[in-house]
């Protein structure tokens, strides 16, 4: 089987990236919305990690570090608000947070 | 880095990670991927998704880089999807389950989607000569020692990264007071 190159890696990642989208783009429940977010995130470092691996330096992983904690923080905040509108509109629906709609 | 393990690196010593490693692994990240976007039920939604992070750990290791591997798994795997599965606790409610899980601008959202996906792959189609080489092997076992050296700096002086990771670690405590002042009833 031929070896792995870089642009394996940059596949894989362009297909997580396009799956998060369409979950982004098309779910209602915003809890999915969210974890679509992270797939698009992780395709990001998957990016970041096989470009650190392609020029030999570790700044891609630094990086790749520095965006998971980026994730941390939009999870905890995203999933703040979404506790916080749920306790006003019981509803997880995207279509259906439409308080700014007029 | 030591020179004993950099002649290891060097020798042509066969590799634990073979080829049918990465395709196991690419198949099962996107096979889960698809997985959290369709499930109707949020908690397996959550569940792919914790297998989609491990797989992409897995790739991580391939690609040589143990600690963003380790950081993936106890900081996603662990931390972020337990906070995932908690808020899908308390918000899940049985008719989410029972509704249509697309809303009704799928059709465009599918077209930007595959707009995207056409875009991804001219670009990899006419970058292809650019990423076809293996890279350099990066050494694994100070992998940590290096990322800690950039992070924190050494002999004193501070690291090209240490700003950015005192900026971080606000951004988390920013993170962290917004969750708990937003999920308070009563401020």
């Amino acid at each position: 089987m031929a070896e792995i190159t870089t642009l394996h890696y940059l596949v894989v990642a362009a297909a997580l990236f396009v799956l998060g989208v369409i979950g982004v783009l098309t779910r209602r429940n915003v809890v999915i919305v969210l974890m679509s977010i992270e797939l698009i995130l992780n395709a990001v470092n998957l990016n970041l990690v096989a470009f650190s691996r392609m020029w030999g330096n570790l700044h891609g992983q630094l990086f790749a570090i520095f965006i998971v904690v980026d994730a941390a923080a939009e999870a905890a905040a995203g999933l703040g608000i979404l506790i916080a509108f749920f306790r006003n509109k019981e509803t997880v629906n995207v279509d259906e947070i439409d308080l700014l709609k007029w | 880095m030591n020179p004993a393990m950099n002649s290891a690196l060097n020798s042509g010593m066969a590799p634990v990670a073979t080829p049918w490693f990465f395709y196991v692994l690419a198949v099962v990240a996107v096979a889960s991927g698809v997985a959290v976007i369709t499930r109707r039920n949020a908690v397996h939604a959550a569940l792919a998704l914790i297998v989609a992070l491990l797989a992409v750990a897995g790739l991580y290791l391939m690609l040589y880089a143990p600690f963003v591997a380790g950081v993936q798994i106890i900081v996603y795997a662990g931390g972020i999807m337990v906070l995932f599965l908690f808020v899908i606790m308390l918000v899940n409610i049985e008719r989410s389950t029972k509704e249509r899980r697309f809303n009704r601008m799928w059709p465009v959202g599918l077209a930007a989607a595959c707009a995207l996906l056409a875009l991804f792959v001219s670009a990899i189609v006419k970058g292809k000569a650019l990423f076809s080489d293996r890279g350099m092997p990066l050494p694994e076992a100070s992998n940590t020692q290096q990322i800690a050296t950039l992070l924190y700096g050494e002999a004193g002086r501070m690291g090209q990264y240490t700003f950015a990771f005192e900026i971080a670690s606000l951004l988390l405590l920013v993170a962290i007071l917004g969750a708990v002042i937003m999920t308070k009833k009563k401020i």
